[in-house]
């Protein structure tokens, strides 16, 4: 059974393969200049006040190949298991299904539920194995990018690697969508029967999970924390003023390597801020405004996750997608005993 | 024929029109919320010096939902002509070949060539059609921030729809995309006769084009502009570093561009307009390293295309995908004889 | 009476492979045809030459005197149901008459519909659901609606029941008797086509054995039997198929021009089916085969 799954798996293989080796000669080549301009700009041996070089670092790499590869190398992490699932998970079983050879592989002296489960089992290690090699050398090559990126203390959406798009391309969690995206592909394949609708919802479902799990579900993987400081406008906050007098002013957070989950200005009775607007807003001149606001006490209230939390989200978050991995392996070696031949 | 290409084609066309009609409702829900934020910050009738209110409006956007529908519209219109490749493309013949109902469709009497073009010209129109809507849709959904952007004081490199990759998530060039990866799909599966096989292959080739093109073909469609900037704190904050002599300078954000400027290329520039490869000897220790170079003579030479491009550069684009899905589909009612 | 299909040195090559070879036959129009022989042996080949299918690697081939799938025209004069009568499985019976309506401009509505009812397949039942039978029976309905001048058919009741076989053969019939239809009809099965089949191609290792007008095969092929002799003691003009020998008698299945009036031989007449396998037997082995001899 061994031998005859992998004889079947074998042209996917060769192609897993030969795109590994792509991508390792790609980012080695680039992770080794990466390595070698960070050392360059001082930083292997700063440990205090790197600021001023690591800022420096980051302006180096704006425009230059390195940006690229950093985003081709999410866009790699982002569309790996996609593509599992597409090309690997949905015509495992659909296939067979839909040619006819079913006749033929349900007819040996395996079961099938145990035909089901070998199958099954062999194309999640190999959809595990290569989602981990692939975030294993995107990590590795990102690494003196991350750094940087805290040490000049940067607050936008890859500054952090837990803010949502750097978190679902590093660490272990690829490696749970691999396995999640193949065996959703396997069931679908299995309860449509057919290899082209069973990709096109297995994308669609796949995509739908992969945005709803950090919109409504990390955020609670782990309690959040909070902070409170006072409102200081002179900082540089925005604000908006609609028309009706309605105000949302807000100043955005700076916590190095914090996923920020809410960021808002509340009074001091705790509630949001929202105004009314008085004149003192409505001329010319900024600073009326801002002296009118300082007088209103408020103070700045963020929810967020704090960096240390990366590595128990990521392992909670592997174990999650392994779990429901598992039960739709169930699944498919429970109904596939039921199918009508 | 028209009705059997509607006939076969009919599951597809249901799941691309419920899908469309699901984008419009999210877009037509969230849209005016979007305009409001807009409205609210003062950019409706600023004409200058709009700075402050853009930074305010782009502020108000982030981290709230409509920043992720702008972000989710994009990556749709963009990886839209990539899936009709793939779904509606590369199936087209092969599922007919495996399944062998090709020996039921091509005794009727109707010639290949002509079930082939057919099939090409029909589905081809869906698929243009598809692109165009989406593409319409999230545009007009998006137009404050495109707005907001044209305000700006300077060219704010974050929504800048010139540049990849909002260029090709915008405006008429998803038409022409569209119909150059449907019809790549069809050739490759005419030639390569396995469904799977012809989607991974299509995939690969269409993502390399959308990868490549805009990085080395785009930039040169229309002869760029080139000017030659001073190396001071307003240009550029970049960094400037001497190795061995060598002069490296990496420009970071090239600033003083007109909003919407596509910035395609940099070079740092001697006084004669020759590249500097080497740095001036007394730089190497200057304590303003920068304001040393620009005593210098040293010059940042800048190769852009300016925003006025943009309707020019969308038209020629989609005008070439549209001939090569031409030639494509010429070469598969060619080749489709041929296939025994 | 003119030429149903005419084939000239025909050869299809796969990679290294010959899947026919050298092919030269003249089937005439207005008849039955069956193209008999064992799996391989190149008849479905043959047939996806003379509809068009496949390119020819050698020689050429004309069906009704133009070139295969050369012309919507030509299309419209052929029928063709291919092995495993392929239908698209998620399109309704109903839908399947529209497609034959909208792509052949001959088309017979008010016949395929008679068809369809007689048949008694629900017209909304979609393709993939019936039968192995009534799958063909509908394949069969699409090919004859058109109105064709040729019908060739690629082992159409192979995977069929006996009963379904009878039927298919039956409306079969039927309908070449009201149309005025040529047909060629391939089959490993000979029984089937003794019955229906008034002209006779065996294909054996990609070459045609013998072909003719089965009343023709019939005349002129006899079993003789005689004592014990080597084959160089038959009547001249009698070539010989197969033999086979104990130690008194010689038994030789002859084809010859002449009747046999030498009294040393008994001359009985054979039936299709010992005729077509003497001739699958004959290729099987090639020429030089040994003489059977039974030892006692």
């Amino acid at each position: 059974m061994i031998w005859m799954s992998w004889r079947q798996f074998r042209p996917q293989a060769i192609t897993a393969g030969a795109i590994l080796v792509a991508v390792a000669i790609v980012l080695g080549i680039t992770g080794a200049g990466l390595i070698s301009d960070y050392n360059g700009a001082g930083l292997s041996s700063c440990h205090l006040s790197c600021g001023q070089d690591a800022t420096n670092f980051q302006n180096s790499l704006k425009g230059s190949v390195y940006l690229v590869v950093f985003f081709a190398g999410i866009g790699v992490m982002y569309a790996t298991p996609a593509l599992i699932g597409l090309f690997w998970g949905a015509p495992l079983i659909a296939r067979e299904l839909e040619t006819g050879t079913y006749r033929l592989a349900w007819n040996q002296s395996v079961s099938r539920g145990r035909w089901v489960l070998a199958k099954l089992g062999l194309g999640g290690l190999a959809s595990v194995a290569v989602a981990g090699l692939l975030s294993l050398m995107v990590t590795w090559w990102a690494s003196p990018i991350s750094s940087v990126l805290i040490y000049s203390k940067s607050t936008s959406a890859v500054s952090s690697r837990l803010t949502p798009i750097m978190f679902a391309a590093r660490g272990v969690a690829p490696l749970g969508y691999a396995a999640f995206a193949f065996a959703l592909g396997v069931t679908l394949g299995m309860l449509l029967r057919r290899t082209l609708p069973a990709m096109a919802l297995t994308l669609v479902l796949f995509a739908a999970a992969q945005l709803v799990m950090p919109a409504f579900v990390r955020p609670h993987l782990a309690s959040p924390q909070h902070a409170t400081a006072a409102y200081d406008p002179n900082r540089g906050g925005e604000m908006i003023i609609s028309n009706g007098g309605r105000m949302v002013v807000v100043e955005s957070a700076s916590i190095p390597g914090a996923w920020i989950l809410s960021d808002t200005t509340i009074t001091p009775a705790g509630k949001v801020f929202t105004g009314p607007a008085t004149s003192a807003c409505a001329g010319a001149s900024i600073n009326s405004c801002d002296s009118w606001l300082a007088g209103r006490h408020l103070r700045q209230y963020v929810t967020y996750q704090p960096a240390s939390r990366f590595w128990p989200l990521q392992w909670t978050e592997l174990g999650i997608y392994l779990a429901v991995s598992a039960g739709l392996g169930g699944v498919c070696a429970w109904q596939i005993r039921r199918k009508r031949a | 024929m028209l009705w059997v290409t509607w006939r076969q084609f009919r599951p597809q066309a249901v799941v691309a029109a419920a899908a469309l009609a699901a984008v419009a409702v999210t877009l037509a829900v969230t849209g005016p919320h979007l305009a409001a934020l807009y409205q609210g910050s003062g950019l409706g009738g600023c004409t200058a010096d709009c700075g402050s209110r853009v930074a305010s409006f782009v502020s108000a956007v982030r981290g709230t939902p409509s920043e992720d529908i702008f972000y989710g519209g994009v990556l749709l219109v963009y990886a839209l002509p990539a899936l009709i490749g793939l779904f509606w493309g590369a199936p087209l013949i092969t599922r007919e070949i495996e399944s062998g109902t090709f020996r039921l469709a091509w005794n009727q009497s109707v010639t290949r060539r002509r079930w082939v073009a057919a099939k090409l010209g029909l589905v081809g129109l869906a698929a243009m059609l598809t692109a165009g809507l989406l593409s319409l849709m999230v545009t007009w959904w998006a137009s404050p921030l495109y707005q907001a952007a044209q305000q700006a004081s300077q060219n704010s490199l974050s929504i800048n729809r010139l540049s990849p990759p909002l260029f090709d998530a915008t405006g008429i060039v998803p038409v022409g995309y569209a119909a150059a990866a449907f019809a790549l799909g069809v050739m490759v599966g005419l030639l390569v006769r396995r469904t799977i096989v012809a989607m991974a292959i299509t995939l690969a080739v269409f993502a390399a084009i959308q990868v490549l093109w805009p990085a080395f073909v785009r930039p040169h469609l229309l002869p760029p502009a080139h000017t030659v900037q001073h190396l001071d704190a307003l240009t550029w904050n970049g960094v400037g570093d001497v190795h061995r002599g060598h002069l490296i300078l990496q420009p970071g954000t090239l600033t003083g561009f007109s909003p919407g400027t596509w910035i395609t290329g940099s070079q740092a520039v001697t006084v004669s307009g020759q590249p500097a490869v080497m740095s001036p000897p007394a730089c190497e220790s200057a304590m303003q390293f920068v304001a040393c170079l620009d005593q210098h003579g040293i010059r940042m030479a800048v190769t852009y295309q300016p925003a006025s491009r943009y309707w020019e550069l969308q038209w020629l684009e989609a005008g070439l995908f549209l001939v090569l899905a031409g030639g494509l589909g010429g070469a598969s009612y060619w080749r489709v004889r041929r296939l025994a | 009476m003119t030429t149903a299909v005419a084939a000239r040195g025909l050869g299809k090559q796969y990679g290294r492979r010959w899947a026919l070879t050298d092919c030269t036959l003249t089937i005439p129009a207005g008849h039955v045809v069956g193209l008999v022989g064992p799996n391989g042996a190149g008849k479905t080949t043959l047939l996806n030459l003379a509809t068009g299918m496949l390119e020819p690697t050698t020689g050429t081939v004309e069906v009704l005197g133009a070139r295969p799938a050369s012309s919507p025209q030509q299309l419209a004069r052929v029928g063709y149901v291919a092995q495993d009568t392929p239908t698209y499985a998620n399109l309704s019976v109903a839908d399947h008459l529209r497609f034959g309506a909208h792509m052949n401009p001959g088309w017979d509505a008010a016949m395929a519909q008679s068809r369809i009812e007689q048949l008694g397949l629900d017209p909304q039942q979609k393709a993939g659901r019936l039968s192995g039978g009534q799958r063909a029976q509908l394949a069969l309905t699409l090919a004859i609606a058109k109105r064709p001048e040729l019908l060739i058919l690629d082992e159409p009741i192979a995977s069929l029941d006996p009963l379904a076989r009878r039927e298919f053969l039956q409306i079969l019939m039927a309908a070449t008797a009201e149309q005025e239809l040529s047909v060629i009809m391939s089959s490993h099965l000979v029984a089937d086509l003794e019955r229906i089949a008034d002209y006779l191609i065996v294909l054996v290792g990609s070459r045609v054995q013998v072909d003719g007008e089965t009343e023709d095969l019939l005349a002129s092929h006899r079993v003789l039997t005689g004592p014990r002799s080597a084959a160089s003691a038959l009547p001249a003009g009698a070539a010989v198929i197969t033999e086979s020998h104990t130690d008194r008698q010689s038994t030789f299945l002859v084809r010859s021009t002449a009747p046999v009036h030498d009294p040393a031989w008994s001359a009985d007449s054979v039936d299709l089916e010992d005729l077509v396998l003497a001739y699958m037997g004959k290729a099987a082995s090639g020429d030089a085969r040994p003489a059977l001899e039974e030892i006692r």
